[in-house]
């Protein structure tokens, strides 16, 4: 069950294996508003209303229970929760859960039926599920339906997040968050910190930090007044692009540590140039929690360094005495403070069969074994629990003057902001320019024609792209790339962030479209 | 694949060698374990095996003929020779002959081609001594299909071995790239010409890997010769699936990608990873030197690293100072490298006093 998750595009070489696999006879499930590639080899295809993730899997839940098809053996030795999981999905009935979703009841009442009965059932999640105001709970209640039906701790089970970013899991993995340090371990912890602060030499503060969608508007409030970004170029790709730049003036310093000057680096007091990643040594984990080694290949010419130098340098110059190390170095040194990663190290990454496979966290020691199925025979925490998730609508929902609710994501040919496909030339003829995809019936209205300019604004601001008319989005629906400097939707979407992440609500915002 | 322990082994002999063997395991990969290695053309392990070309034909006592050695499963008592006489002079007539098919009047025009050196085709003839094609090769020269961006298609050097179909049907599965009939023939039908952008191909490059000559090729291919580089293995930077690639490199340069055998890809790739991956490593803008805005015009100008690195450390503690440590924060790139990301998240906790360090995971 692929669920906001259009790998053809955004994960590629993934959306080939999932096209093998249906080959091969496997059963597909595709929730997603807009028909994807995908679609057409579905089972069933689910394309519900954007922003109503939670309702389809309280609504698919409730099918399960109504039909008998929870695993009992599954939720009475490896969970607890069910029944306050039970009380929420039993609000839920078929028909209402499919009314919120703007679905068939059977189509809802299919996909319970054939999730629940596969001997193994995977769901592939993406942003399309995060990215929400409700994203937290989006992934809960889909692991409340894994629970209830057992498929969890078994190849080809499991919910598995497709991650948005090529070393997402590895930047978390990191600690590179406010609240934990390196392995998820958490701030608030003392021993966690007694430990830390005992490597380090130094105390680790004990106020969890702020997360970065809410350090812009802290900049403005007068809160936060010097910001190090190493990569990144919020102006670009944060959500209402006008208060993000109007943060990053707030600030009294910005250092930014970057490959090209951004629009984000156009705001710095300092730009200090880095290396790539085929100018260094480190290593990537994928979104299956494999590590897998990044090596040096040239050094381009110039005077830029190692970021790992460059942070050097600035700690050492704040008073903090930390060695230079090499990238291998470093990860003994970070392998010696997270168990889950204890066992890895540059070296036995060289070796076979690491050199290969990489090596699937947790790996705790240097003589053992790592893990390619996480939850066998028992979750982390113990027992899995499940969540109670009633749906709440999205934070900005259309209205008279903002009628049309405008998603974003992907195109197989760019990657993010195209810092770096952007400079690859062959693909501009691929997929060089912005634009909005509209349905059909709401164009006809509009008297707009495929390809035609129109102006497209929310609340936030708003851009002139090009209109394709299609019946790829539903009425009322529509789609932006995310990759584009000239037309980007994020000078249009909407800051509302869920409540646990503050993932900002990337997938739905009001619009409204006329013809420029 | 059986892995039932009880299917009961076969036991075969290879020049000369005892070899036991897995019943359904082709002769070739019987061989493999006995460390012989059968020479093939159109065949590509897990992608394609249709033993057109007949390059890997052997013989088999008690058989008249030849067989070919990637699809003909092991049996019991099979005796087999890969490397007589007899064996020899089949495979450089064979070769002849699909020299013929690759449209050139002898093996010297080759250095004309993007695949010189990278050539399989080229390899065999030169270990067979097939020199010469088995006729006359008709000059007529058949249109190159090169609209699409990255790749080209040469009919005139296709030898149909029809790997590519097989590239494109089971690692892209996308089954863009077919044969069809051109009166006796078999064509290869390439979606690179003037209507490529109507086809449902993706560029993924997969067909052209697979080509063991210069029909199909990524056009870059045409500006090195591969003795001129090295490889590196490293990680796709483009999305979390992590695909193993090797980055092919001369003078400092990176020139290609090649496809490797990563758990995850087993030698597949998009087009952003086959194609767009590198370019950007010496581009034009590539910030080469530090900048430090010139507090007097506000312009960003180039400064020395001890300019630069004084003035961050001077920036940030004058915040630290005034406002306390929590005033500061620091963004962290899920693009980088772990090991960078450790680093950075260390030196916002230990040097700027402060737990306000993020990724941007969340957008
Ligand atoms: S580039 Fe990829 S999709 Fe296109 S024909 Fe070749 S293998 Fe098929
Ligand atoms: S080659 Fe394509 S699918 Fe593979 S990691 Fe790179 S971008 Fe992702």
């Amino acid at each position: 069950m692929l669920v906001g998750s259009n790998p053809e595009e955004a994960h590629p070489v993934l959306g080939m294996q999932v096209r093998a696999a249906v080959e091969r006879g496997c059963r597909l499930i595709v929730v997603d508003p807009r028909e994807i590639g995908l679609s057409k080899r579905a089972d069933v295809q689910l394309r519900v209303r954007p922003g109503t993730n939670v309702a389809l899997a309280n609504g698919m839940l409730n099918v399960i229970l109504r039909d008998g098809l929870v695993n009992k053996e599954f939720v009475d030795e490896r969970t607890e929760g069910f029944e306050q999981m039970r009380a929420v999905a039993e609000q839920y009935p078929p028909e209402k859960a499919a009314a919120i979703c703007n679905i068939p009841e059977r189509d809802l009442v299919a996909a319970a039926h054939l999730y629940a009965q596969a001997d193994r059932a995977a769901i592939l999640y993406c942003l399309g599920v995060a990215e929400h105001s409700t994203g937290t709970d989006g992934v809960m209640s889909l692991s409340n339906l894994a629970m209830a039906t057992g498929h969890l701790g078994r190849r080809g089970c499991g919910v598995n997040p497709i991650r948005g970013q090529n070393n997402v899991q590895g930047a978390c993995d990191m600690g590179g968050s406010p609240d934990v340090l390196p392995g998820y371990q958490k701030v608030a912890n003392p021993d966690v910190r007694a430990k830390f602060s005992a490597a380090w030499g130094v105390d680790i503060p004990e106020k969890p930090g702020m997360k970065s969608t809410e350090v812009l508007p802290a900049a403005i409030r007068g809160d936060i007044h010097g910001l190090f970004i190493f990569g990144e170029d919020p102006v670009r790709t944060d959500p209402d692009t006008a208060e993000v730049e109007q943060a990053l003036e707030a600030l009294d310093f910005l250092v930014v540590d970057e490959l090209f000057l951004t629009d984000t680096a156009k705001f710095a007091d300092v730009v200090l140039p880095g290396r790539s990643y085929a100018e260094k040594e480190g290593t990537f984990t994928n979104t299956e929690r494999r590590v897998q080694r990044v090596r040096r290949a040239v050094t381009a010419e110039g005077d830029m360094r190692l970021d790992t130098d460059i942070f050097t340098d600035v700690m050492n110059r704040m008073g903090y005495p930390q060695p230079r190390l090499t990238s291998a170095q470093l990860m003994d040194e970070m392998a010696s403070l997270t168990p889950s990663y204890g066992g890895m190290s540059h070296t036995r990454l060289d070796a076979q069969p690491a050199f290969e496979h990489g090596l699937q966290w947790p790996c705790p020691k240097a003589d053992g074994p790592d893990t390619p199925v996480m939850h066998v025979g028992k979750f982390a925490r113990g027992l899995g629990l499940f969540a109670e998730t009633p749906y709440r609508p999205s934070g900005e929902l259309p209205d008279e003057e903002y009628p049309f609710v405008m998603m974003t994501g992907r195109i197989l040919y760019q990657y993010n902001a195209r810092a770096m496909t952007g400079r690859t030339h062959g693909l501009d003829e691929m997929g060089g320019e912005s634009f909005i995809e509209v349905n059909t019936q709401d164009a006809e209205r509009l008297g707009i024609a495929d390809g035609e300019r129109v102006r497209v604004s929310s609340r936030r601001g708003q851009v002139e792209v090009a209109a394709r008319v299609s019946r790829r989005t539903n009425p009322g629906e529509t789609w932006m790339p995310l990759h584009y400097r000239e037309g980007n939707c994020n000078v249009l979407t909407s800051d509302f962030l869920d409540p646990v992440a503050k993932v900002p609500e990337y997938k739905v915002c009001a619009v409204k479209i006329e013809k420029a | 694949m059986s892995n039932s322990p009880k299917k009961k082994l076969v036991t075969l002999t290879i020049d000369g060698f005892q070899v036991t063997a897995r019943p359904g395991m082709t002769v070739k990969a019987a061989a493999a374990k006995a460390g012989i290695t059968i020479p093939t053309l159109c065949f590509l392990r897990g992608v394609s095996a249709i033993g057109s070309c007949r390059v890997c034909s052997v013989e088999l006592e008690g058989h008249d003929g030849f067989i070919t050695a990637c699809n003909t499963p092991v049996a019991d008592g099979m005796v087999i020779h890969t490397d007589t006489e007899r064996v020899r002079t089949y495979r450089r007539n064979l070769l002849r002959i699909i020299l013929a098919d690759h449209g050139l009047d002898s093996t010297a025009y080759c250095f004309s081609c993007a695949k010189n050196g990278a050539c399989q085709l080229q390899a065999l003839c030169n270990a067979y001594g097939a020199t010469e094609p088995a006729w006359r090769v008709e000059q007529e020269r058949k249109p190159i299909l090169e609209s699409n961006p990255f790749l080209a298609y040469d009919p005139n050097l296709c030898i149909r071995c029809q790997r590519c179909v097989g590239a494109c049907n089971t690692q892209a599965r996308n089954h863009t790239l077919h044969t069809a009939k051109r009166g006796m023939r078999t064509t290869i039908e390439a979606p690179f010409g003037p209507d490529w952008k109507a086809t449902t191909c993706e560029s993924c490059g997969c067909c052209a890997a697979a080509c063991p000559t210069g029909a199909i090729v990524e056009k870059r291919r045409r500006t090195y010769r591969s003795w001129e580089t090295r490889r590196v293995r490293t990680t796709c930077p483009h999305c979390a699936v992590g695909c193993q690639y090797d980055l092919v490199v001369r003078n400092n340069r990176i020139v290609d990608v090649d496809a490797a055998p990563g758990q995850t890809n087993d030698r597949r790739l998009c087009v952003k990873g086959r194609s767009a991956s590198f370019d950007f490593v010496d581009a034009p803008d590539r910030l080469r030197t530090p900048l430090v805005r010139n507090p007097t015009t506000h312009e960003l100008e180039p400064a020395s690293w001890d300019e630069a690195l004084d003035a961050v450390a001077e920036g940030l503690g004058r915040v630290k100072r005034e406002y306390g440590p929590d005033a500061l924060a620091g963004f962290a790139c899920s693009r980088s490298t772990n090991e960078d990301i450790y680093l950075f998240e260390k030196m916002v906790r230990c040097a700027f006093g402060t737990n306000n360090v993020d990724n941007c995971a969340r957008i």
